[in-house]
């Protein structure tokens, strides 16, 4: 079946499955016509990126299209040949990874990789490949081709390279762009600045583009129209207003107003009483290189202090000194009256207990040849002295007070899901009943409803526990926190109750801070960039007088 | 589980093995028959003179006779007691030595580890036959000596690739946690680490086993391995050496002996380590 001229990319009743027989992909059907950003977004397993892959006509080995078809320009690229396909690749449709930082070679320097396919496959010249990538280096925002191309990936930040991945994808000139998570891995401020040269550099060609994310703020910046997908399957379809702001399925209405609810929390308990945790200008340093600069905070009991800054900013150096990981080179930490030492091993038994860690991916934090029994048991053991039956009692109560079915108790860690790991973890450091709970990006690593669950579980902790929760997701904090710090360059540059700081910001950090966190209408890009480049003006303005 | 539940689970894994490591397996299966009932399967005594020198194969001597006319059979039936055991004592003894030291290394860390690990390097820069015909010929080739030079030729490898396989796991968060809980080093090292790493250390550990099987066969073949009148194929290629000028096959047989074994447990080993791979994505 040809398709219509006027379609890019047709694709009908897609159907992918794994080889043991599990279905991945069922029955998905969606049209691209030029010049058009359609979003693919859901849950991690949803099936988006395998899609994204088979609008390629490629899929991860031990997958397979059982069905339906992929029409590119009117070609059926499931019956190509693999060397037909490859020709389409860079020409035709091409692929902007996730984690840029994975996909470049470390050892070649980056403008080499941008240019180096279609110079490899003859398409074009090395000079007029490099003359097309100085252009692609502009409408990118990205230094001068000339000396950011002789640069090598390490050299260069996470939203360059990414923008440098779009740029390699680019220059073979396709007409079909995918986009599979490009700014998951990046921090919001910088977010903004990728999320704005994309969407210059799709206008500026007119590519079409498919844009896989499991943000829906951010999808909404970019997509004309938005397929949300559950378990394989399209759940709902439409131009993305209407799903915005109409979503006519509970799962797509549960996704949007999980990215809306911005009632901030309210300043909870009134942080009375001695605290539980006094950190006074500690000071941190690794080698050579000062990541605190004199930080102080007091966290009140029972209550959820919010700690938030991009990534280097000092939030998670800050946590592990007040665990004992590192040393502090300076100040004091000091934890119910006592001052805390330097490292864990110097510190006793109750004060070990009573501050626990929870880490930011629970895929490293679990030891995949114990089972949940054995993880949770031993913290009880250590610090609580039980033995014998009463142990295996305890895990089960741990595991109902961390919403886990009981029979998951003897099973190893690596056969959970993610969500079900990182409650491990919580149980885990529940086991010895901590005064304080420092959790390190504790969702980062999770699907937004998966999050959630969690966020609902510190809330219920706080009651017996003062939580110290580490994050860069301001929408997290805002809806979680009693009190927020925002931390940047290893200092504290504002602290308030959320509420107060998200109504009347007092630093211009924060403020563009609390800026970049996209939200679920389609204009919020336009606005934000709109509002940045006044505010530029007007300083130069100011400058000038 | 009962018996017969252990023996249909066996009978399905090896239905699951690929061909090549079927055959590898009852390779090996038969030449652990050939150690262990030895002198029962063995026609003739080790050492004993039964014919005349190089006499080919007959229905006395199935595969004929070697240069002191004693029974090539039986010689290389008690080789496999030798030359296997052998090999297994080195391999077991550098194993414990090498992962020791090399888990030991890894969770200690700077100067323990720069140390040890800098005498490993100079241990491996010596080339292995060399250095052991060196200590072979001053020490004397008696078993004990052998097992112990060549063991400590073998243990720094050992060393090393636990160290390494150590420390992936080391810089895991959960080591972290185990660390905040101020578990001992043992601890980490039997309940986190160990565990963690069995798979890479242990095929390791078959494939050294093939080395130093081919390492010990070699010094027969030089003279310093297992001492005359001792079966030992090394020596047993070495000593119808001269036969392979008349077209004979004497000297062939314990070669071949040798390079059946170790291909059978690198094959084996080789789809271990792939599905112990698997395992762990």
């Amino acid at each position: 079946m040809a398709a219509p001229d006027d379609l890019l990319l047709d694709v009908r009743n897609l159907r992918i499955t794994a080889a043991a027989g599990a279905v991945l992909v069922d029955d998905v059907s969606f049209t691209l016509a030029p010049g058009e950003v359609i979003g693919l977004i859901g849950e991690s397993g949803a099936g988006k990126s395998t899609i994204g892959l088979a609008a390629l006509g490629h899929v991860r080995p031990g997958c397979l299209i059982a069905g339906g078809s992929i029409c590119l320009g009117g070609r059926e690229v499931l019956a190509a040949s693999e060397k037909a396909r490859r020709a389409l690749r860079g020409r035709e449709i091409a692929y902007v990874a996730q984690s840029a930082a994975a996909s470049f070679n470390p050892s070649i320097r980056i403008g080499a990789q941008v240019i180096e396919a279609p110079v490899v496959a003859g398409q074009l010249g090395k000079a007029a490949g490099t003359e097309k990538a100085e252009g692609l280096f502009t409408e990118l925002d990205l230094p001068a081709f000339g000396s950011f191309g002789r640069k090598y990936p390490h050299e260069a930040s996470g939203g360059q390279l990414q923008r440098a991945m779009a740029a390699m994808a680019m220059i073979g000139g396709p007409r079909v762009l995918v986009f599979d998570e490009p700014t998951t891995a990046l921090d919001v401020t910088t977010q903004v600045d990728v999320l704005a040269a994309f969407r210059r550099v799709l206008r500026e060609f007119g590519c079409a583009a498919i844009y896989i994310t499991h943000d829906i703020a951010v999808v909404s910046q970019m997509a004309d129209k938005i397929i949300v997908l559950r378990g394989g399957r399209m759940v709902e379809a439409g131009p993305t207003n209407a799903i915005l702001t109409d979503p006519k399925e509970s799962y797509t209405r549960e996704l949007v107003r999980t990215r809306r609810s911005d009632d901030a929390q309210g300043a909870g308990p009134d942080g009375s009483g001695e605290p539980v945790l006094s950190v006074r200008d500690v000071e941190a340093i690794y080698g050579s290189h000062k990541v605190l600069h004199g930080v102080s905070v007091d966290l009140p009991p029972r209550s959820i202090t919010a700690v938030v800054g991009e990534s280097g900013s000092g939030k998670s150096t800050l946590a592990r000194c007040i665990v004992g990981l590192m040393a502090p080179s300076g100040g004091e930490i000091r934890f119910s009256g006592e001052t805390l030492a330097g490292y864990a091993s110097q510190r006793t038994a109750l004060q070990l207990r009573r501050i626990q860690l929870i880490h930011q991916n629970p895929d490293m934090a679990l030891n995949p040849r114990q089972t949940v029994l054995k993880t949770i048991a031993r913290p009880l053991e250590v610090f609580q002295g039980l033995r014998g039956s009463r142990v295996r009692e305890e895990v089960a109560r741990l595991l109902a007070q961390t919403e886990l079915p009981e029979s998951l108790i003897d099973r190893p860690t690596s056969r959970l899901s993610g969500g079900q790991k990182q409650r491990v973890c919580i149980a885990r450091a529940l086991a010895a009943k901590p005064d304080l709970l420092i959790c390190d990006e504790v969702t980062a690593s999770l699907d937004q409803l998966v999050a959630d669950g969690i966020l609902d579980l510190l809330r219920k902790i706080r009651d017996t526990a003062s939580i110290l929760f580490i994050s860069h997701d301001l929408g997290t904090v805002r809806r979680l926190a009693d009190r927020l710090i925002v931390m940047k360059s290893g200092e504290i540059v504002e602290r308030d109750t959320p509420a107060n700081i998200f109504s009347n910001p007092r630093h211009p950090y924060t403020s563009e801070l609390l800026s970049s966190v996209p939200e679920p209408r389609t204009d919020w890009l336009t606005e934000v960039l709109a509002e940045r480049a006044k505010a530029e003006h007007a300083k130069i303005r100011e400058d000038h007088r | 589980m009962s018996n017969a539940a252990i023996d249909t689970g066996l009978r399905r894994r090896f239905a699951r093995l690929p061909l090549l490591q079927r055959i590898s397996l009852v390779v090996i299966v038969i030449y652990a028959i050939v150690v262990v009932f030895g002198p029962l399967l063995a026609p003739y005594g080790e050492t004993e003179t039964v014919g005349s020198a190089y006499e080919p194969s007959s229905v006395d001597f199935l595969l004929g006779t070697d240069n002191l006319g004693r029974d090539m059979l039986s010689r290389i039936i008690y080789g496999a007691r030798n030359t296997i055991g052998l090999a297994l004592a080195i391999s077991v003894l550098s194993f414990v030595v090498g992962v020791s030291t090399g888990l030991w290394a890894a969770i200690s860390g700077g100067v323990v580890d720069q140390l040890l690990s800098r005498a490993v390097d100079v241990i491996i820069a010596i080339p292995k036959l060399i250095f052991a015909l060196l200590i072979l010929s001053i020490a004397g080739t008696s078993s004990i000596s052998l097992v112990l030079t060549v063991a400590l030729l073998d243990a720094p490898r050992m060393f090393r690739v636990s160290r390494a396989a150590a420390g992936n796991i080391l810089v895991m968060d959960f080591i972290e946690v185990a660390r905040l809980r101020n578990e001992s080093r043992v601890w980490i090292l039997f309940h986190d680490v160990l565990p963690n790493i069995a798979s890479v250390i242990l095929t390791e550990l078959g494939l050294r086993f093939s080395y130093v099987f081919l390492f010990i066969s070699a010094l027969g073949f030089l003279g310093l391995g297992i001492q005359p009148p001792s079966a030992d194929w090394g020596t047993m290629v070495r000593e119808n050496a001269a036969l392979i000028s008349f077209g004979l096959m004497t000297p062939i047989i314990p070669a071949v002996a040798i390079g059946l074994l170790t291909m059978s447990v690198n094959f084996l080993i080789d789809s271990a380590s792939d599905r112990g791979s698997e395992l762990d994505d």
